[in-house]
């Protein structure tokens, strides 16, 4: 049986996980204090997600830079890519928060969307 | 929109303990709230926390910090709540006045029935943690790295030193890798981690940045920009361990060496300050030492949580929009004792509707002009004659008193105001 040691990044309280491993099937977490952390350290045992945010380039907006995240957790060997495709990006202001600026990213089911309105320049 | 120069509640602040201070207020009852904000626009540092966490608790939901600022702003803005953005509190006295020079309005008077401090907190700087060396370009602090990485769109360096394992610290680690910079290591000062643990994970493990624990920056080496830092072991007294130097070049530093309680305001105020916080001294209703001065979210002690801030700026809010209400109640039920006929002047100027359930009040006052007959002291409201005694004579010399007995306490509870007269009988 081999174990694998994790922080919870579920939310802030940090709780440390102890997942047991028989092959690639998980069979017991220990540390958590919620279900959260069960999800969490099941997935991060099998395949580690993360969300992820940058900025994308906004033509005449009141900010040179529009701060946008994917809605959902994304294959954490696949954040370099998400990334490539968010600095490709350049949108027109206004814009408003949740607008999706990259829908279905690279395959993965999940949107990128703006973090925050965005008025145009005036 | 127009500035007045009263308002129920002003909120000094526009992040999160100020906007959900102003909306608890709005909601609490306060009908002019006011929140001044220094920056263009609201939101505060969380318009540059662009990384997710934030949410968990107010939504239920993982958000990024520009996103959690944009609910509260919504929500404030569809409450009718007034903003006054790009404008600085230069001064606010223990009387509830603020001072304000702002760039659409020039300078404003403005006066407050209760106020909320919401300041928030700044970062340390090199001179507060004294790292010796030159002083060249390419030395930050994490949060200004932040900004200009985040929202003016600028990159502070290519190859990078974090001093410090605070939050700030650590999300930039993991936002400029994004940006294709390199992050050579993260060092800290004390034997454990400053910030979250979950940061560590998600910021530097994922990301292979090695963090240092007991490691400080002993010299910061380049003439006009960083060119390398030495960085040295410590004991557990923070003593350099000689013999463990190591140059490590780079081009900038950042330091997320800890946050301080902005209260230069407050103490203007006349606030008390605890000297552990940085913050003023509250109680349950966050209410400083002052009366009507209420504080909320970072300017009271740093928090680790945005989530926390706005449950602190609720609970200011609302005692805030409480006292405000009191104060109005209290003043609404004074009204003034004006000179009729041949009165100069009354004292007291004005009367409490309710001071007569607790015994008499005397009127004291002086005429205008001798009158050397038989006068009528008569005491009004607008619609009836309350009481009415005789004099001999009245002149300015002498003062005259007139005297409000309890069982004229119905007859004031009607007023609006009272009016004294002092004319002959033969006038009549």
């Amino acid at each position: 049986m081999e174990e694998k040691n994790f922080i919870c990044t579920a939310c802030p309280t940090g709780c440390r996980l102890i997942v047991r491993m028989e092959g690639d099937e998980v069979v017991k977490i220990l540390g958590n204090r919620c279900r959260k952390g069960e999800t969490y350290g099941r997935q991060e045992a099998i395949s580690p997600q993360r969300m992820v945010s940058s900025t994308v380039r906004v033509a005449n907006g009141f900010h040179p830079l529009l701060p946008v995240y994917t809605k959902g957790a994304i294959p954490k060997r696949r954040i370099a890519e998400v990334l490539e495709k968010i600095r490709a990006v350049e949108v027109q202001a206004p814009l408003s928060a949740e607008d999706v600026i990259i829908s279905n990213v690279i395959g993965t089911g999940v949107n990128v969307v703006a973090s925050r309105d965005m008025p145009a320049k005036e | 929109m127009f500035i007045k120069n009263k308002y129920d509640v002003v909120v000094i602040g526009g992040g999160p303990g100020g906007l959900a201070a102003a909306i608890e207020a709005k909601k609490g009852g306060a009908e002019d709230v006011l929140v001044i904000e220094r920056d263009v626009e609201l939101g505060g540092i969380l318009l540059q926390c662009i990384h997710n966490g934030f949410g968990l608790q107010t939504f239920k939901e993982d958000l990024p910090g520009p996103e959690y600022a944009q609910r509260f702003i919504n929500e404030a803005k569809s409450l009718g709540i007034s903003f006054l953005l790009d404008a600085m509190v230069m001064d606010v006295t223990s009387q509830r006045k603020l001072y304000v020079s702002s760039q659409d309005f020039g300078y404003v008077e403005i006066d407050a029935l209760a106020i909320v401090l919401a300041m928030g907190c700044r970062e340390k700087t090199r001179p507060q943690v004294r790292i010796p060396g030159t002083r060249p370009n390419g030395v930050f602090t994490a949060g200004t790295a932040q900004r200009w990485v985040n929202v003016e769109g600028y990159m502070p360096g290519k190859n990078f030193v974090i001093l410090g394992s605070g939050d700030i610290g650590m999300i930039m680690a993991r936002r400029l890798t994004f940006e294709g910079a390199h992050v050579e290591r993260v060092l800290e000062i004390q034997s454990y981690l400053s910030g979250l643990s979950r940061n560590y994970v998600q910021c530097l493990e994922d990301w292979d940045i090695s963090l240092q624990l007991q490691h400080t920056v002993k010299r910061i080496i380049g003439k006009n920009r960083v060119e390398a830092i030495e960085a040295v072991v410590v004991d557990s007294h923070w003593n350099y361990i000689p013999g463990t130097e190591e140059i490590i070049p780079c081009d900038t530093l950042l330091l997320s060496v800890g946050l301080i309680p902005e209260n230069e305001l407050s103490k203007k105020a006349g606030v008390a300050i605890d000297p552990v916080t940085g913050g003023p001294y509250v109680d349950e209703k966050f209410q400083t030492n002052i009366p009507g001065i209420f504080a909320a979210g970072n300017v009271v002690h740093v928090y680790d949580l945005v989530d926390y801030v706005s449950m602190a700026g609720v609970g200011a809010g609302k005692s805030a929009a409480e006292f405000a209400l009191a104060e109005k109640e209290r003043s609404a039920r004074y009204i003034p004792l004006v000179p009729g006929k041949n009165v100069r002047y009354i004292v007291p100027h004005r009367l409490d509707k309710r001071a007569l359930e607790k015994g008499d009040v005397s009127l004291q006052m002086r005429v205008s002009k001798p009158i050397e007959e038989d006068v009528w002291l008569e005491v009004r409201n607008q619609n009836n004659s309350i009481v009415r005694r005789s004099e001999r004579y009245v002149r300015p010399g002498e003062m005259v008193t007139i005297v409000l007995k309890p069982n004229m306490a119905d007859e004031l509870e009607k007023s609006d105001s009272l009016i004294v007269d002092i004319y002959p009988k033969s006038e009549v």
